[in-house]
């Protein structure tokens, strides 16, 4: 790549050609300040509209200021971030944005997180020079079980329609309208619930004010646990433990959890299970399907549906639905952990406790924001009554422990409870893309061939990129198996299979970049994919520390089998862990 | 005005105007051009089928279609007047032309009369500036426009 010299703050730094001034700055250790700009590396995610205006830079010899997000360095090229008429160019842009902007920071959920405030703070804007009483403007807010949107908030850096468009390709949201009234919508400024949305929340997950923000279920929580009618149990999903700990200032990657575990006990949870738990009962379920799908067609039945689509993701069940209605027989019936435990817990859990369905409160703890909306589908509850109750993110959780009082960093380590507590390494990793079909592996490998897996570790499963594929050695059968994580992968992996470039048995899809360590429930990540790096790689650390990392070998999974389901797809496991899919296209 | 009913034959208009643009979503405003021309307006199920044709999202289609002026999700009246509020024409008197325009018709900028013969719109400078104040009726033109004569042309359209 050819080298250019330029001088940014009378540094003299070279840079690669096409290299923008924002990104040679930040090389070089000086963060330009920007509302729209945001690139996740290795994620392919970019949002460069160049709207915001925050960043601009002085170029000496060019008259106007330049937006260093957008501008190409060039040779030679003097530029300053820090001149006195760059910083107050920043400021009145900043307080022209404020100027159509609420003031209600103290009462705002993003208060805390948001990049608009942060930058208020950083720029010392003390008052806004907006004229009296002027107009602002207003849009009807939109509230879906998943999340909320509040367009007076926003600012137009047009990043949750990049991410729904271009890296989700979901295409629910779109700037609409011009002028004053322009907005980011759905198409004739529809609710969510009625836009081809899945939830996903990744929109959430790259707003920078509080626009878009999570459907807050905390209240419930806190009232059901004050309830003492009512047992209160909680599963926490395996991508929570290795987050949380950002939200109580601990390094990105950390695990903590023996500290969350702890915490939940503190605050009055009955019972504190384990997501995992439903996690290893799912392979049991999903990978018998697999194997029945895939013994049949080696076999020579031409009818089988291959290859097996995962179904723990609920914003990939709803992409499916909405955009591949004629294939809703193709993905695994097998329900999502978070589901599978609320069956197990509303029905088995319930019956040794000797209470009834109404009387038991299942609060899931999830990195997710449309497990909120999944578990609200009427196919998940009983009489009215569902089988997790209510679904709160990793970031409200960390808001229940700091409402709690609650000193997280001092806690000591607990374990979960049992029996919906205990889990084993293979569960751990569907926290992270490539972690459900590696577990899936581990146990499909052992029922088929009916060897001992010496090694369990599946190195070609794991990675961030968008798209990988590998084949496995199934005792002489090869296996091909195909990874996909955000939206947009899995389309190109699913049309490249309608095209017939592709091949599996079975696949993989998560709609969140680096599967659930990525959800938009988690902590923020502010464009650093570091972060989510760091939370892989823990997921996986804990997968290694665990004692029995195959599902199958988890001694309270085979029990429940034993004493209450019988056998993976029986009657009864059909009934309570399995599901259908429905067309949606809303379109 | 009841809300427009798609059929078969109005599909197969807008496919046809897309094929003509060789299904080519770099040739959105063009298309939609095309089909309010055809339909008058562009409902709800026209951006739809639009959307599904070009293999693009019906929020892309409908930002493009909020975003020009030039596109309207109301249907217009058969006779669509449009008045000219360009610099010229505001400056001789384009607005007592409008205000008599919504007088005669009891309706507002942007409305349909109730029986769908008249709407009416303002837009901004047909580029005969020498003829202000300038109405559009249709395709026709009316130039050098007072207010007295509104109540006159307007009686002209017999249907």
């Amino acid at each position: 790549m050819e080298k250019i010299k330029i001088t940014i703050d009378n540094k003299q730094v070279e840079v690669s050609k096409g290299t923008t001034i924002y990104h040679a700055a930040k090389a070089n250790g000086i963060d330009i300040p920007t509302l729209c700009y945001l690139k996740l590396d290795h994620l392919n995610i970019e949002n460069r509209p160049g709207g915001c205006r925050v960043c601009v830079v002085q170029i000496e010899g060019r008259k106007n200021l330049a937006p260093s997000c957008s501008t190409l360095c060039a040779d030679g090229m003097v530029v300053y971030t820090n001149k006195v008429r760059v910083l107050n160019a920043r400021k009145t842009v900043l307080e022209l944005i404020l100027s159509d902007h609420p003031k209600e920071c103290l009462v705002c959920s993003s208060s805390g997180q948001c990049d608009l405030q942060k930058l208020s703070q950083k720029m010392g804007i003390r008052e806004i020079h907006a004229v009296e009483n002027a107009e602002m403007s207003t849009y009807r807010k939109d509230y879906s079980p998943a999340l909320r949107r509040d367009m007076d908030k926003c600012i137009m850096c047009r990043r949750c329609e990049t991410i729904c468009n271009d890296v989700q390709t979901v295409g629910a949201l779109s700037a609409v309208n011009r002028g004053f009234m322009s907005v980011v919508a759905p198409a004739f400024e529809q609710d969510l619930v009625d836009s081809p949305c899945t939830f996903c929340g990744q929109c959430v997950a790259v707003c920078p004010t509080g626009a878009l923000t999570p459907f807050d279920d905390t209240a419930k929580v806190i009232r059901a646990l004050a309830d003492p009618t009512k047992t209160v149990i909680v599963q926490t999903a395996p991508a929570v433990r290795a987050a949380l700990g950002e939200e109580f200032g601990l390094e990105p990657g950390t695990l903590v959890t023996g500290k969350m575990v702890s915490a939940l006990r503190t605050m009055g949870f009955d019972k504190v299970f384990d997501t995992d738990f439903a996690a290893d009962l799912t392979i049991m379920e999903e990978g018998t399907e697999l194997l029945n799908r895939i013994s049949k067609f080696l076999n020579g039945d031409k009818d089988v549906k291959l290859p097996i689509l995962t179904s723990c993701c609920p914003a990939w069940v709803n992409f499916f639905e909405e955009n591949y209605p004629t294939m809703l027989d193709v993905p695994s019936t097998a329900r999502s952990p978070q589901q599978m435990f609320g069956s197990i817990a509303k029905n088995y859990f319930a019956e040794l406790l000797g209470i009834k369905r109404e009387d038991l409160v299942v609060i899931s703890v999830m990195p997710c924001l449309a497990k909120k909306y999944e578990c609200q589908r009427e196919e998940f509850s009983t009489n009215g009554n569902p089988d997790v109750d209510y679904s709160i993110s990793t970031r409200e959780l960390a808001s229940l422990i700091r409402f709690a009082n609650i000193d997280f960093n001092s806690l000591s380590e607990e374990d979960f409870d049992r029996p919906l507590g205990e889990s084993t390494g293979a569960a751990v990793i569907f926290g992270a893309t490539g972690g459900v079909i590696e577990a899936a592996v581990r146990t499909a490998y052992e029922l088929y061939t009916g060897k001992k897996l010496t090694k369990v570790d599946f190195k070609e499963l794991r990675g961030l990129e968008g798209i990988r594929t590998a084949t496995l050695d199934f005792n002489g059968t090869p296996i091909h198996i195909g990874i996909a994580h955000q939206l947009g992968n899995a389309r190109k992996l699913l049309d490249g299979i309608r095209s017939g470039m592709y091949n599996f048995h079975a696949i993989e899809i998560m709609a969140c970049p680096g599967g659930c360590i990525g959800g938009a429930g988690q902590p923020l990540h502010h464009g650093d994919s570091s972060i989510i790096q760091a939370r892989f790689d823990a997921i996986y650390r804990e997968d290694a520390s665990k004692t029995i990392r195959k599902s199958h070998e988890n001694p309270y999974i085979i029990k429940l089998y034993e004493d209450y389901l019988g056998h993976p797809m029986s009657e009864k496991a059909h009934h309570l862990l399995h599901t259908k899919y429905f067309e949606k296209n809303k379109n | 005005m009841t809300a427009f009913k798609l059929q078969e034959c109005h599909k197969k208009t807008i496919e046809d105007i897309c094929n003509s643009y060789n299904n080519d979503p770099g040739d959105l405003i063009k298309i939609l051009h095309k089909c309010q021309t055809a339909f008058g307006y562009l409902p709800e199920d026209v951006q739809r089928v639009v959307a599904k044709i070009l293999n693009i999202s019906v929020a892309k289609v409908y930002g493009v279609v909020t975003f020009y002026s030039f596109f309207t999700m109301t249907p217009k009246g058969k006779h669509a007047i449009s008045v000219c509020m360009g610099t010229a024409c505001y400056v001789r008197g384009a607005e007592k032309v409008l205000d008599e325009f919504k007088e005669q018709l009891k309706i507002k900028v942007g409305g349909v009369t109730p029986d769908g013969k008249f709407s009416l719109d303002c837009l901004r400078c047909v580029g005969a500036c020498g003829l202000a104040p300038v109405v559009l009726i249709g395709d026709k033109v009316y130039g050098r426009l007072e207010a007295y004569q509104v109540k006159e042309i307007l009686d002209s359209y017999e249907d």
